[in-house]
């Protein structure tokens, strides 16, 4: 048997206080979808940044084609045949198609020449890519088929996705597997990463397991559950939380007619949005990114105020013109999208970022002065029953992982006891283990009688956690459905922008 | 860490421009760093200079950290000390002791209201304040001019392009007799102190923190960007025009065509090199006043030319700026251009 397009053989690669990967062996032939499965801050990143020449390894080797080869930068990954489409697009949004595929790639062929490649390229695989268009007016799908054909054009052997599903619908996600698995049957190899269990299940050939820096287990995917996948990502058996539809009571929440003309040609104009949540409820907002859900939690939440004061209610209290901190003195708490940089400030301590949200409602600050003895106690209860992981809460929130930050800022949010919850996106990008744990916290808050607002792409999430489920689609939301009437078609459907009718 | 090594690097490459100018240059080192002061005297001269630089600091610094750029402080220090002495140079006879406590809130009211037209710029229409603030230091430097050789020249000045002398209650009293230590330093401290406790103790201090390094979560905790943007620049205005009056009242006596030999543009130097934290501008604010008396020293000493305290003062910010982008990146030579972005270390 000839050897494998890509070995590596005992890499490791350590970073201060991490060993992030401990001798890891993978072996990929050509033509293999081959799944990178774990948790947040198992090593998958720093994996296949080593291979794509962003990292030297600190030990252990890569073989090529049976060649060993150590990949000394990313251009140098190009030009061997591996190509990577990244999680975040590296696009200029004011440049056309065309432009950011020349710039890009270091080819000496411009203009005509290149657009007749990238057509060629896009037909061949179906993708509908037209090279004059300016990215900016292009989808978040559209966006990354550009990212894919930049790749294609150069005929890798190698292809590396990271997560190329988190920003697409059902539907979107279906084509992406056409065309990966119309590359796998070319004979080209894809390193596929997910923390979606059930496409991995769908699409990969094989699975490589990591925990904590090590291969712990290889699979076939085809041939376990979604359940033994996760199990062995994260090495304990999964209790997913008991759930039963909870009887809900009057409004907390009540958004009526809201609107918001968009500012420029980048964001989402609002239209006409009202909805309201109940007591004890959990209400889903489903869509693609980008269709106006940023827009909407900003408004919700007090960041961008409304023109009317009537389009939104908190517990009965008209506040669409009120400030941030006078809907939390309402009783709202807030769980922003962007972790970093938004919910939280990277660069200060577990500590101080308790104040962001907190001080009001836990006594952190006395008038002017910060309260530090009180918000070390906070900050301290939030991890200790949130079970946040972390070196002493006197660290830097950004040094904390992506699962952990979260429980820590849902946690800090929770401890506040509201009547209103708003969170957007609450387990993207972290790993199954705190995503079990922030399920639970949701549930349990409704349970207790909080009206919880859950904005998410994630349809697993929405149809396991929500009562009521409605869909945004370009500035608009439809009706809510009851959870027991949808399915992930009907949903996918709507976040397409079809009408319940048609669907 | 970063300072240290650029105070450093500045003496090295402070060694080597006395050599090439033809000077002895461990000589000159001594006159420009040691001799300054090596008495009492010379020590209250330095605290006296540094006095105005870290009051003016801390406001910048401020501003700084919520990513507010005045740069006009200057401007602000020269407006806070005309309408100080306006005051005075209106009611010549008076000799009421309110006149200095009054005349000190109208520095800080004329500092506040010259930073108050960047600030209103910029929350009205989003104008850069880094061009606003500096275009208007000099509308402050002519609209001084032209009051000196106009209407505040004194009569019987012999035509010189002065004020009148200021009679006594408009004198802040000297703290150390036989030097020229005034009252102004121990504002400063009060200051630097106050900036201390503002920023490391207070929610409005936590505030500025957040809103320079997390925009959006300065956003999410409820700070309203614009009242900030007002907040730190009447803040930094006010420091600016008490430094203005102080250097009036304290030193000078009089108006005169020059207030400051660029205290306003030097504290924007010491901000930096205390790394925006009021205990570092102490300690620059220091540095930098060494660095103009040590221009004095060696302009008498030596004859070198008064230039080379900017020369000092301009290598410090250099050196500083770059120590902190090469410790947080490296350099890569490479030999094609590839497309792909620098890696940070």
């Amino acid at each position: 048997m000839s050897s494998p397009l890509l070995e590596l053989q005992g890499v490791t690669k350590a970073f201060p206080g991490v060993l992030a990967n401990d001798s890891v062996n993978i072996s990929i032939p050509e033509g293999q979808i081959h799944a990178l499965l774990g948790e947040n801050g198992a090593g998958k990143s720093t994996l296949v940044k080593i291979i794509y020449g962003y990292y030297a390894a600190d030990e252990g080797d890569m073989y090529w084609m049976g060649n060993s080869i150590s990949v000394t930068s990313p251009a140098h990954a190009r030009q061997i045949g591996i190509g990577m489409v990244f999680q975040h697009f590296s696009l200029f949004d004011a440049l056309s198609v065309r432009d950011n595929i020349e710039l890009a790639i270091s080819s000496k062929e411009g203009g005509d020449g290149l657009s007749q490649k990238i057509h060629e390229v896009s037909n061949t695989y179906g993708l509908g890519l037209d090279p004059e268009r300016d990215v900016f007016s292009l989808s978040v799908g559209e966006r990354q088929r550009v990212e894919i054909v930049r790749c294609l054009l150069q005929s890798p052997k190698l292809l590396i996705m990271d997560e190329p599903t988190s920003v697409l619908t059902p539907q979107e996600a279906d084509n992406l597997f056409k065309v990966l698995n119309q590359l796998a049957d070319e004979g080209c190899a894809i390193l596929y990463i997910s923390h979606k269990l059930e496409e991995i299940k769908e699409l990969c050939h094989h699975a490589t397991i990591l925990r904590q820096g090590k291969v712990v287990a290889e699979c076939d995917p085809t041939k376990e559950s979604t359940r033994s996948l996760a199990e062995m990502m994260i090495g304990r058996s999964l209790d997913p939380p008991a759930y039963e539809l909870k009887k809900t009571g009057e409004t907390k929440f009540f958004v009526q007619n809201l609107s918001r003309t968009a500012e420029d040609e980048r964001s989402i104009s609002l239209k006409n949005i009202s909805f309201d949540v109940r007591e004890g409820e959990i209400f889903g907002i489903a869509g693609v990114a980008g269709n106006g859900q940023t827009e909407l939690m900003e408004m919700l939440a007090g960041e961008v105020l409304a023109d009317d004061n009537a389009a939104i209610s908190i517990n009965g209290v008209e506040c669409g013109k009120r400030s941030i901190r006078e809907r939390r003195e309402l009783g709202a708490a807030i769980v922003p999208e962007e972790r970093l940089g938004h919910g939280a400030v990277g660069s200060m301590s577990l500590i101080e970022n308790v104040f962001l949200s907190g001080h009001q409602r836990f006594n952190l600050a006395r008038k002017l002065w910060m309260n530090y003895s009180n918000a070390r106690t906070f900050a301290q209860k939030t991890c200790d029953d949130f079970d946040v992981r972390h070196a002493g809460i006197h660290v830097d929130a950004g040094s904390l992982s992506g699962g952990n930050l979260q429980k820590f800022l849902i946690g800090r949010e929770i401890l506040q006891e509201p009547l209103v919850m708003l969170a957007s996106q609450p387990t993207w990008g972290v790993d199954a283990g705190s995503q079990l744990a922030i399920h639970k916290a949701l549930l349990d808050l409704a349970a207790n009688g909080t009206a919880v607002l859950v904005i998410s792409q994630d349809l697993d999430e929405l149809l396991e956690l929500c009562n009521r489920i409605a869909v945004m689609f370009a500035g608009s939301l439809s009706e809510p459905y009851p959870v027991s009437s949808l399915t992930a078609e009907k949903i996918g459907l709507l976040m397409g922008g079809a009408h319940p009718e048609a669907a | 860490m970063t300072p240290v090594m650029a105070l450093g690097l500045s003496l090295i490459a402070g060694t080597v421009v006395f050599y090439l100018l033809g000077y002895p240059p461990l000589q000159s080192l001594y006159a420009f760093f040691i001799s300054p002061i090596s008495d009492l005297y010379g020590v209250c001269e330095l605290l006296v200079k540094a006095s105005p630089l870290a009051m003016i600091a801390v406001g910048l610094s401020m501003g700084f950290r919520a990513n507010v750029w005045n740069i006009g402080a200057e401007g602000q220090l020269t407006v806070g000390a005309l309408f100080g002495s306006a005051l005075v140079i209106y009611f010549p006879e008076s000799n009421n002791i309110l006149m200095l406590p009054a005349m000190l809130i109208l520095g800080i009211l004329g500092g506040m209201a010259w930073a108050s037209i960047p600030a209103f710029l910029k929350t009205r229409f989003n104008t850069n304040e880094i061009l606003t603030s500096l275009l208007l230091v000099y509308v402050a430097i002519l609209l001084l001019s032209t009051l000196v050789h106009g209407p505040w020249r004194d009569p019987a000045g012999y035509n010189f392009p002065q004020s009148v002398l200021f009679q006594n209650v408009a004198i802040l009293p000297v703290i150390v007799p036989g030097t020229r230590l005034h009252l102004g330093t121990i504002f400063a401290l009060l200051a630097i102190l106050t900036g201390w406790i503002l920023i490391s103790r207070t929610l409005a201090g936590f505030q500025v923190r957040v809103s320079g390094m997390a925009p959006q979560a300065a956003r999410y905790t409820g700070v309203r960007s614009n009242l900030m943007i007002w907040c730190v620049l009447l803040g930094a205005g006010g420091l600016a025009g008490l430094a203005g009056i102080i250097e009036i009242t304290g030193l000078i006596g009089q108006v005169q065509p020059i207030i400051s030999p660029g205290y306003g543009f030097s504290a924007i130097i010491v901000a930096f090199l205390g790394r925006l934290h009021p205990v570092g501008i102490l300690f620059a604010s220091l540095v930098l006043a060494l660095s103009y008396l040590g221009g004095e020293f060696v302009q008498i000493k030596l004859g070198l030319p008064l230039g080379i305290a900017g020369v000092f003062q301009g290598m410090l910010l250099f050196f500083l700026l770059s120590c902190d982008i090469l410790i947080h990146y490296r350099i890569e030579i490479r030999k094609t251009s590839i497309s792909g972005s620098a890696r940070s270390t």
